[in-house]
């Protein structure tokens, strides 16, 4: 690549990305406290860490949120993403297309006190959710996650086009043979990449989890940001390191699973079934 | 089969969104809940309808609510305008990479989002800080030592720091589909790069742009947690004061009434501005 005036932007916007992470990284192994100055090395901030029961506490019952709250949000989203890419014109489309995007930019100030006041009045309608805690704040996620599940598996319908089920219908399959064996796999991507984001979304929230938690129902990033009110904390960053390592090891299993599967889908042209979809696209 | 999700939205949307003008139309109580009843059943066979605009009333009478969404409007406008000269040559220098590199500097650019968001935060306050590695180089560089964090600044490159990638996604996402043969086709009738830039790609872009503005401007105005934590206590956005009326104050309806007007706020705006360009452009 010529580094052009525009190549050179993007390095220095990327080191603007960047550099606070690599500073997390660097600092989570200072012997000191401050983190304005190298005092040496030192493990010192994740032994805190795997000593601090509160942060623990509070990242298990994130984890357990997040996995609730992003299948919850899968498969709701994935049916107002079918209707969307897939339904013949039916009535309030417009209007069901922009229910299911609102929470995408909806601010999150106005998504947690909206919700937090639902749960309140259900509870003196019906007596459920009895409380609040960690039901209400899985469901107050799943509720913001379809949008984003939603959007993906519409994308990924409409990018695929339907040839394919078409095809299928064409040779007698019956639609739910068809949809199983060609539109599932077809969406099978877009149900990954939606749940992961739907994942993600729920461990990093802090807005929407603070209104709709309950008194013992503190998840990790209210946990982080009582603790980021005080200052900048070396043990923060220690949990930041282990967070990226987690996820850069994710990606690189990601990477090497499709470059895998592509190399053994296009040694195998005549192959047919789920694969053969995939090397299509 | 769309039952399922709209009964989803009718609880998770449209519910709350109703409950919301209701509580904003009540009044303020003590007890749980601390807003009073909107419909009382009396002696007659309808319901006496309780409505009250106080909370609209002080909203609109008392300058610090006004000045907190006109803050908020000004911090977010500035914000989104910085992501949008940022993040255009960005898209354009990713679009307009080799193709085998595409994906990967998407990816760079879309990754730091993986990484904890309070986390990042918390590295800019160790940045920040009275003597952090920012005003360490400042003062090598003869600047002189400032106070950085709790100020606007700080708020400011919060904001564009952590709004940026979602400004990226969607011009990136428009750029890459323009054809390159209209460049070309411009490039042969002897317009010069800049000028092609300004005649083709950037019309042909403005979708994108659209979207970019949308994905930043709305969420960024109700933004608490960044003013919270890197604004100093004079950042009073919207999302600050919504926040401690609800969680301080424990007043809900005047609460609901901000997230009501912030709303509509939200709604008018984009429309507003729309029809703004619309009349403006000639031949329309």
């Amino acid at each position: 690549m010529r580094l052009t005036p525009l190549m050179t932007w993007l390095i220095v916007c990327y080191a603007f990305l960047y550099a606070p992470i690599g500073f997390l990284l660097a600092f989570s192994f200072n012997a000191s406290r401050l983190v304005t100055a190298w005092s040496g090395a030192s493990l010192r901030w994740y032994v805190a860490l795997a000593h601090d029961g509160q942060l623990l506490d509070a990242a298990l019952l994130s984890l357990r949120i997040a996995a609730a709250s992003a299948t919850l949000a899968l498969i709701v989203g994935t049916l107002a993403g079918y209707a969307l890419a897939r339904f013949r014109p039916f009535r309030g489309r417009t209007v069901f297309a922009a229910a299911v995007a609102a929470p995408l930019i909806l601010p999150e100030v106005i998504t947690g006190l909206s919700l937090l006041l639902l749960f309140v009045a259900l509870e003196q309608a019906v007596g459920w959710p009895a409380g609040r805690g960690a039901t209400t704040v899985t469901l107050a996620h799943a509720s913001v996650s379809v949008a984003y599940v939603a959007v993906v598996v519409r994308a990924r319908l409409a990018d695929a086009g339907t040839a394919l089920e078409e095809a299928a219908m064409d040779l007698y399959a019956p639609p739910l043979v068809a949809f199983a064996r060609v539109t599932l796999p077809l969406m099978a991507p877009a149900l990954a990449a939606g749940w992961l984001l739907a994942f993600t979304l729920s461990l990093d929230d802090v807005v929407v989890a603070s209104f709709t938690s309950g008194p013992g129902a503190s998840t990790l990033p209210m946990v982080v940001f009582s603790l980021t009110r005080l200052g900048a904390t070396p043990e923060i960053y220690a949990l930041a390191t282990m967070i990226v390592l987690v996820v850069t090891v994710i990606l690189l299993v990601v990477a090497r699973l499709r470059a895998a599967r592509w190399a053994t889908a296009s040694s195998r042209p005549a192959d047919t079934g789920g694969q053969h979809v995939d090397a299509c696209d | 089969m769309l039952a399922l999700p709209w009964a989803w939205l009718g609880l998770f949307l449209l519910a709350p969104a109703a409950i919301v003008l209701k509580i904003s139309l009540a009044v303020p109580a003590d007890g749980v809940p601390p807003y009073s009843a909107l419909l009382h059943w009396g002696a007659g066979v309808l319901p006496d309808v309780a409505i009250n605009l106080d909370s609209y009333a002080l909203i609109l009478g008392d300058p610090l609510y006004l000045h907190a969404l006109l803050l908020s409007l000004k911090v977010a406008g500035l914000a989104t305008l910085v992501c949008l000269l940022a993040g255009y040559p960005m898209a354009l220098a990713i679009a307009r990479a080799p193709e085998r590199y595409r994906n990967m500097l998407l990816l760079a650019a879309m990754l730091p989002f993986w990484t904890g968001f309070l986390m990042r935060i918390n590295a800019w306050i160790g940045l920040l800080q009275d003597d952090g590695w920012i005003n360490t180089a400042l003062v090598a560089l003869g600047f002189g030592a400032q106070q950085l964090l709790y100020t606007d600044t700080a708020m400011y490159i919060g904001i564009v720091y952590t709004y940026l990638p979602f400004m990226v996604l969607p011009l990136y996402a428009r750029l890459t589909q323009l054809d390159p043969v209209l460049l070309e086709a411009a490039g042969d009738l002897g317009a010069r790069p800049f000028v092609a830039f300004l005649r083709v790609t950037l019309p042909l872009s403005l979708p994108g742009v659209w979207a970019g503005l949308l994905l930043v401007f709305i969420p960024a105005v109700g933004e608490y947690v960044i003013p919270e934590l890197l604004g100093g206590p004079q950042a009073q956005l919207v999302g600050r004061v919504l926040w401690e009326e609800f969680f301080a104050n424990r007043d809900w309806p005047t609460a609901s009434a901000l997230a009501v007007m912030l709303l509509g706020l939200l709604l008018i705006l984009p429309g507003g501005l729309w029809q703004v360009v619309r009349r403006a452009r000639p031949g329309s």
